[in-house]
């Protein structure tokens, strides 16, 4: 009990890290339908930039620690929202209306662009950091066995939280959010009625890039070592969450992403740690077979 | 002037992009990590990105206007040039050989590896319009399958060939039984977590495929029961036919039987498209909906193309793994299912020549950029470079996939764009790229 408790824990930190990275895939394929492959690396590129503004913080002199967090978020958030930005500007825009497996490609090799990018320009080596919030909370002890909550990852959920709750209120009550929710509907009547269809879809990545930086910036804190490579695996749990939860469906990528973390996690500490990537694709597969919209998406209507 | 200002904010933009990430280096240091500062690299990008605007704004002003009938026309060289190109490569190929250079007949064993494997993945993405990110999983189904087979039973390679392939296909309809239901996007995701799976499953299955320290020892390929042994004993090619053994005898011929396998799937896949099972992908392509209402299973055509598809990414398996005596998961990662895809696409979907064409420019290109950027790194000896030359090969990649960008973003439909159709009521006539309807994928 005590054991299932503790992994509960664990497994809801990583699917709120998941769900972030997902709520950025959906965005984009829900607008212009594309799989943005680079979005794991943006993730990546955003846990980067927050081992930078940290140790340049430190650098600068500033130790208070709620300081030092919070700019390096707003730092790394930025930076990666600029490199959203000029993702789609450089990769995507001039695709647009092309068949269907250019952008696809394009966005492959921009993945593979950004990844050896931070490998020559930051090294292939780990980069360890220490805890910045160490510590927690005992909640029980059952048998010998210590349920710890740390304040990492309270932390975590609190973080993830608060982002959820900026950009669903952005998504619901804000004319941007409104203009977003009739490209996701129907991009060519969106544009027909006046909407800046290219300007809106620059905001979806730049948004799913500051999102995915979020992330980063979490799993940063939360394992305390990064390295050029964690985008791919990253990207391809934080897909495989988008569509399980329904992709388009923004409630259903944070649904989405915490099944895969729990999932992981369980199968983890109940069966094998080295097939939880098994479990994760495997539950993937079953879904799709049994569900192909998934969880919350909304059944596709195709008008012959 | 209005190029000089865009020129200046993209540079002031590549400077926020490259600053913290080029500019600030994270380096470990005695307690934990340190921070770098590298200012001259940062100035340098940013420099060049400021160039490559100006470049490209200067260009696009010129050459707008007359982008669009030029494109055709070029396409219309291209399918034209096709008819003379085909022979001219096929004679090329099978002259290589007789260069003598090691290096190249090594270059073009890799090359044909690839070509191989576009022609099978063209027949699942290409012909039958299913988008597969997982390919690389059959290749390595049917690398482990010659080489378990070879090391616990002691088959040879033209045993194991057939079986490989048919393990390989084994898994493809497996694959295929799943995702039958899916479209574009999901079933991408499918294949590429089906990929994974393998990838995972080779390395942590140690009692049966040694896991990451991969397979040892797996067999050459005989010539009729000659081997290619170095010792000239009895049984051996060199004592055959009376000659001094020599690896690059093994090396000619391992070159020929990649030639013979990669033309084996060209002419099944061409004779495939004129069957009525051909013509059911192709259709099936277009418009799964129209298919189903004429009465093609579309389970069945599916199911096919992903097992025929997968039977010959098998085939090249096998081939790798005698070619190379030795596999480990690692050679089986998503970059490979990318390059075959990116192949494939580039070659513009379906076009047979088109899929070798990009072949040879990606992998041959890949494989000179190494020696470029090896030969770059040691002609800089002076100090002033003293930080990149030992980095340069490792930027390979990076222009790789920067390359992969620029191509799609200049040729979307790849480079042989056209569709020949294959069956017509008199004439064969080409189809204009723009009249192609869009692939579902």
């Amino acid at each position: 009990m005590a054991y299932a408790l503790q992994q509960l824990i664990n497994g809801v930190t990583l699917g709120m890290i998941y769900g972030l990275i997902a709520v950025g895939y959906t965005m984009v394929y829900g607008i212009i339908g594309m799989i943005n492959f680079a979005h794991g690396d943006v993730f990546m590129v955003g846990s980067f930039l927050s081992l930078i503004a940290l140790l340049g913080l430190a650098a600068l002199g500033i130790t208070s620690v709620p300081l030092a967090l919070a700019l390096t978020l707003i730092f790394a958030a930025a930076i990666a929202a600029l490199y959203g930005w000029t993702i789609e500007r450089v990769a995507y825009r001039p695709l647009r209306g092309s068949f269907r497996l250019a952008p696809l490609i394009s966005a492959i090799g921009m993945s593979i662009t950004l990844q050896n990018f931070v490998q020559v320009s930051q090294g292939a080596r780990v980069k360890p950091i220490e805890a910045i919030i160490p510590g927690g909370i005992q909640i029980m002890d059952q048998g010998g066995f210590a349920v710890r909550l740390s304040w990492m990852q309270i932390a975590i959920v609190v973080i993830t939280m608060t982002i959820l709750g900026i950009f669903t209120w952005l998504v619901t009550k804000t004319p941007l959010g409104r203009t977003m929710r009739a490209c996701e509907q129907d991009l060519k009547m969106a544009s027909l009625l006046g909407i800046d269809t290219d300007r809106t879809i620059s905001l979806t990545f730049v948004i799913g890039a500051a999102l995915a930086a979020v992330a980063g910036f979490l799993f940063l804190l939360y394992y305390g070592v990064i390295d050029f490579y964690i985008g791919f695996i990253a990207g391809v749990k934080a897909f495989t969450a988008a569509v399980l939860g329904g992709i388009g469906s923004l409630p259903g990528a944070v649904l989405g992403g915490l099944l895969i973390g729990l999932i992981e996690v369980f199968w983890s500490a109940y069966f094998s740690v080295e097939y939880k990537d098994v479990a994760a694709f495997g539950i993937l597969i079953a879904v799709l077979i049994f569900m192909p919209t998934g969880i919350l998406g909304r059944a596709e209507v195709e008008k012959v | 002037m209005t190029a000089l200002r865009d020129a200046f904010l993209s540079a002031l933009v590549a400077l926020g992009l490259f600053a913290p990430l080029v500019g600030l280096v994270t380096t470990s240091g005695e307690h934990g990590l340190l921070l770098e500062l590298r200012p001259i690299a940062t100035a340098v990008v940013v420099g060049l990105v400021f160039l490559g605007r100006l470049i490209v704004l200067s260009r696009r002003g010129r050459t707008r206007t007359a982008s669009a009938p030029s494109n055709r026309a070029l396409a219309e060289k291209v399918s034209k040039a096709g008819k003379y190109v085909t022979p001219l490569l096929l004679v090329a190929a099978v002259a290589l050989p007789f260069t003598g250079s090691r290096y190249y007949i090594d270059l073009g064993t890799l090359v044909l590896t690839y070509i191989m494997l576009g022609w099978g993945l063209n027949i699942v993405v290409g012909l039958a319009g299913l988008l597969d990110l997982g390919y690389v999983a059959f290749y390595a189904v049917g690398a482990y399958s010659f080489a378990l087979l070879a090391t616990n039973f002691g088959l040879g390679f033209w045993t194991c060939l057939p079986l490989a392939g048919i393990l390989a296909a084994f898994a493809g309809v497996m694959l295929g039984f799943p995702v039958l239901r899916l479209r574009g996007d999901y079933l991408a995701i499918v294949t590429l977590a089906f990929g994974e799976i393998i990838r995972v499953v080779l390395i942590n299955w140690v009692s049966l495929t040694n896991g990451p320290n991969g397979i040892t020892g797996i067999p050459r390929p005989t010539l009729f029961g000659l081997a290619f042994s170095m010792d000239g004993g009895p049984g051996t090619i060199a004592d055959f036919f009376n000659v001094e053994p020599a690896v690059i005898q093994r090396i000619v011929f391992l070159y020929y039987v990649i030639l013979g396998l990669a033309l084996l799937t060209n002419w099944v896949s061409l004779r495939l498209r004129r069957m009525p099972l051909g013509r059911a992908w192709e259709a099936l392509r277009e418009d799964e909906v129209a298919c189903r209402s004429l009465g093609i299973n579309v389970r069945n055509t599916k199911l096919t193309a992903f097992g025929i598809g997968a039977m010959f990414g098998g085939f090249a398996g096998a081939f790798f793994a005698t070619r190379q005596a030795f596999i480990s998961p690692e050679s089986f990662t998503f970059i490979e299912s990318a390059t075959v895809l990116a192949i494939v696409v580039l070659g513009g979907l379906g076009s047979q020549l088109g899929v070798a064409l990009a072949a040879i420019v990606m992998v041959g290109g890949l494989e000179t950029l190494r020696d470029f950027l090896s030969f770059l790194g040691d002609q800089m000896n002076s100090p002033l470079f003293s930080g990149i030359a030992s980095e340069l090969p490792l930027y390979r990649m990076l222009i790789f996939g920067l390359a992969l960008v620029v191509m799609m973003v200049l040729r979307p439909r790849g480079l042989v764009s056209g569709r020949t159709p294959s069956v017509a009521l008199h004439k064969v006539r080409d189809i204009a790229p723009g009249l192609v309807a869009r692939g579902r994928g």
